[in-house]
């Protein structure tokens, strides 16, 4: 029918330049905010304190990595935090345990980080699953396991917390303690997680079928591309994610408790969002996460060394940054 | 029955031009409707049917020309403005809520209220009045819309029209969906609603039922009035005739037997997707362009799906390419050498958002990617796609989007191509595009059979099925009713099948 039949020639440019400088409105932002940060405290500007930010972006930094590759695909995974935290409290359990059996401590450890990579695995092919085969909304499924894995941990912490028998915690400390090349181990594991990511989204014939799907999901499967297939690989890859950020956490506190990983969702989907990426999908970068995440614990370490805004209102300006941002995006085409 | 609360409205339309952009789908037409007549409106797709009703019932504004209603020139700038008029159009694609029930759907945006509250009962009353006029007797005003079959839907449509007081009623092939025996009581309401003095604008392919309730014929072709005459005067060959009417000749290549002896690349036997096909079975050899023809909602489109795996569908076997295959999803068909070209360009044909390159090598992704995807490989092989199909684009790293629709057809034909598929099926490959680069089109698909492909047509458009294929299946409610061999094919033939007139 004729109507239909004449398409707009307008064609909308602002997404192709936002495809291919994803990451600059986040990074002039980290910019303003690092000269603020200098003005305000001295200590702001200091190799230790860069240092000490990045070591706690990693774990926020490597979800937030696994999380844009589901958000791209047009998904959310709410049950990120819960599930840091019942990873955590189930590996300290499995190492204590066989502790005893007369392992070495190194090989106990070692059982553990596998055990909590394995987990995440585990649990983002089950979301995926539920989302694919199910035919569940991610919302509601991310949301129940939310629910499901922070009452398990507070069940087998039996309310209080799970702690690391003290000579593993000795043997695991240097994995977030310890150092190469002067540079913390976490951040090695951030920056490498972070390549990984950027390759597998942009050089990859997998990235290419994520942004295809969170872009408009009825075109992909008409186009051959096996949608369940790469939707599950994405839960599952965000697991993985979660775990190698649950295995670097571990040896910081050396236990879990009901309070582990909370509000970690809230800062993961922030980092993404912050990060240029559209909450429908569809496209995003890496960098711009990266980016994303660093600014947002930058914001809370200015909380900390400065007094004009209570450390305690940290997740509240993390909020309000989240929605800013959407506020911004929400007239791209 | 609705309140007889107006007089009869008399509509003019007078020197209506429509241009989309720089395409003219209307060229001045002028059209009047005298209150208690039944008008049928025919015209194949893209005649300008569609658009000449949008904008009689205020969906589209035309570009030039004026509108009166009892002789006073209106403008309305929305279907509420027509609705005040008396003048209501029932889509052919319905616009029912499907969560909420008939009653709230017929009053919807119209819901009668007593003070703050909504008054229920009387519109539970309205609305069980006109679903009785309309033949639902046994319809409870408070289903779900979702629970309904398609010819309730339909039927309600209607019922909503009437409860709006409808003065002049366009309905858009409103029996497409419907058994005889609703087609029979929907006749006879529109028998009742003529004698109240409504005026009644019929379109429809069904020739058949044109000349049983209609008293005057339009005719459309090309956004131009070519006849208006009383019913009476027309036969339906002569019917059919005015609709085509034009030497096509020129825009189709010229026809290559199908040389003896090519080998079966697809051959299907008894497939069934529930709801839309009952065992279809069809063979297509390598060099043969094979076409399918029926109206909207013949089942076509999803007879295909189903052939695809993205429907629920059974099939006594399917060969593909030699195989015994029945593909499980498109990766699978792909695989096999089967690749499908949806009807629905921006819906699932092309992300438009994406640059040319994404999209041409989506289904053969793998070809550039070792591990790593080689930018390269991929724009040598859209600057190949380019030079092959004839895209035109400023410059090779524009977005879909900003193609026209033609060369957005020719990508997504490039697209579909790039797979290297034995067996290619084309669902409406030239619609939305303008005539020139349907003649390429035409001239494409004549290459591939050339090639040795097998080549599948959907189409709406007759002329095109006759001047491109060896041989047209004919579907009509699911069921394969004819396949017609080059000799046969011309309109009446098609049309008298695709409507069971034969």
């Amino acid at each position: 029918m004729p109507p239909e039949r004449t398409e707009a020639i307008a064609a909308p440019a602002a997404p192709k330049r936002a495809l291919r400088l994803p990451a600059v409105g986040p990074l002039l932002g980290l910019l303003l905010l690092c000269i603020a940060g200098t003005l305000l405290n001295r200590e702001f500007a200091t190799p230790d304190n860069a240092l000490n930010v990045l070591t706690r972006t990693a774990f926020i930094g490597i979800i937030a990595v696994g999380m844009c590759f589901v958000i791209i695909s047009g998904g959310i995974d709410l049950s990120v935090g819960s599930m840091a935290a019942l990873i955590a409290g189930v590996t300290i359990l499995l190492m204590n345990r066989i502790a005893p059996l007369g392992w070495p401590p190194a090989a106990v450890v070692m059982t553990g980080m596998g055990a909590a990579v394995l987990l995440g695995a585990l649990f983002g092919l089950a979301h995926g699953l539920l989302i694919t085969r199910g035919r569940i909304e991610p919302f509601i499924v991310t949301l129940g396991t939310l629910g499901i894995f922070r009452a398990y941990l507070t069940y087998f912490a039996d309310g209080g917390a799970l702690a690391l028998d003290n000579e593993l915690a000795d043997v695991y400390g240097p994995v977030y303690y310890g150092s190469l090349l002067g540079i913390p181990i976490p951040v090695w594991v951030f920056a490498l997680v972070a390549i990984a990511g950027a390759l597998l989204l942009n050089r990859t014939a997998y990235g290419r079928y994520v942004q295809a799907i969170g872009s408009n999901e009825q075109v992909a499967r008409y186009a051959a591309v096996d949608v369940d297939r790469i939707k599950v690989l994405a839960y599952t890859l965000l697991g993985v994610c979660v775990g190698i950020a649950t295995l670097l956490y571990v040896p910081r506190l050396g236990s879990a408790s009901p309070t582990t990983g909370l509000l970690w969702e809230l800062e993961a989907i922030a980092a993404v969002i912050v990060g240029g990426t559209a909450l429908r999908g569809g496209a995003g970068s890496i960098g711009g996460t990266v980016v994303g995440a660093i600014l947002l614990s930058v914001i809370s370490n200015i909380l900390n060394l400065t007094s004009i805004i209570s450390v305690y209102l940290n997740a509240a300006v993390q909020g309000f940054v989240i929605i800013a941002v959407a506020f911004m995006q929400r007239r791209r085409p | 029955m609705a309140a007889p609360g107006h007089a009869g409205v008399r509509v003019e339309l007078r020197g209506i031009v429509k241009r989309f952009g720089a395409v003219q789908v209307l060229h001045g037409i002028d059209l009047g409707f005298e209150p208690g007549r039944v008008y049928g409106l025919l015209g194949e797709n893209g005649a300008g049917k569609s658009t000449l009703m949008k904008i009689a019932a205020g969906y589209e504004s035309p570009s030039e020309g004026e509108l009166r209603v009892n002789g006073r020139a209106v403008h309305f700038d929305g279907p509420r403005a027509a609705e005040a008029e008396g003048i209501v159009l029932i889509h052919q694609e319905f616009n029912l809520a499907e969560d909420l029930t008939v009653v709230q759907n017929i009053f919807l945006g119209h819901e009668k209220r007593r003070g703050w509250w909504l008054d229920d009962a009387a519109m539970r009353a309205v609305a069980r009045r006109v679903l009785d006029d309309v033949g639902l007797h046994k319809v409870d005003p408070d289903t779900r819309v979702r629970e309904l079959i398609v010819a309730e839907r339909q039927l309600v449509e209607i019922a909503k029209a009437l409860s709006r007081q409808a003065r002049v009623l366009i309905m858009d092939e409103p029996t497409a969906t419907l058994t005889p025996g609703e087609t029979g009581r929907l006749f006879e309401l529109v028998a009742r609603l003529k004698a109240e003095g409504v005026s009644i604008v019929f379109i429809s392919h069904k020739l058949d039922e044109v000349e049983r309730i209609t008293e005057q014929v339009i005719v459309m072709r090309d956004g131009r009035l070519v006849a208006q005459q009383p019913t009476a005067t027309l036969t339906r060959a002569q019917m059919a005739n005015l609709m085509v009417g034009r030497e096509l000749a020129d825009l189709y290549p010229p026809r290559s037997e199908v040389p003896a002896g090519a080998p079966v690349l697809l051959s299907v036997q008894e497939l069934s997707v529930p709801g839309w096909a009952q065992r279809v079975s069809f063979e297509v050899r390598a060099g043969e362009i094979f076409g399918f023809a029926g109206l909207v909602g013949a089942g076509r489109t999803e007879l295909f799906e189903g052939l695809l795996g993205l429907r629920e569908r059974s099939a006594k076997a399917v060969q593909l390419a030699g195989r015994a295959l029945l593909p499980r999803s498109p990766r699978a068909a792909a695989d096999a050498g089967l690749t499908y070209l949806s009807e629905d360009r921006k819906g699932r044909g092309l992300h438009l958002r994406f640059g040319l390159r994404e999209n041409l090598t989506l289904m053969a992704l793998r070809r550039h990617a070792r591990p790593w995807l080689r930018r390269a490989s991929e724009t040598a092989a859209l600057e190949q796609a380019v030079r092959e199909f004839g895209i035109r684009c400023g410059s090779l790293e524009v977005s879909a989007a900003s193609l026209s629709g033609g060369n957005q057809q020719k990508l997504a034909l490039a697209k579909v191509l790039h797979p290297g598929p034995r067996v290619v099926v084309l669902d409406e490959p030239t619609r939305g595009v303008d005539i020139g680069a349907k003649r390429e089109i035409y001239a494409l698909i004549r290459r591939l059979a050339d090639a040795g492909h097998a080549v599948v047509v959907i189409s709406s458009e007759l002329m095109e099925l006759i001047g491109l294929c060896h041989r047209v299946a004919v579907m009509r409610a699911g069921r394969l009713q004819a396949t017609l061999s080059a000799g046969q094919l011309n309109e009446q033939e098609l049309i008298a099948h695709a409507t069971g007139t034969h």
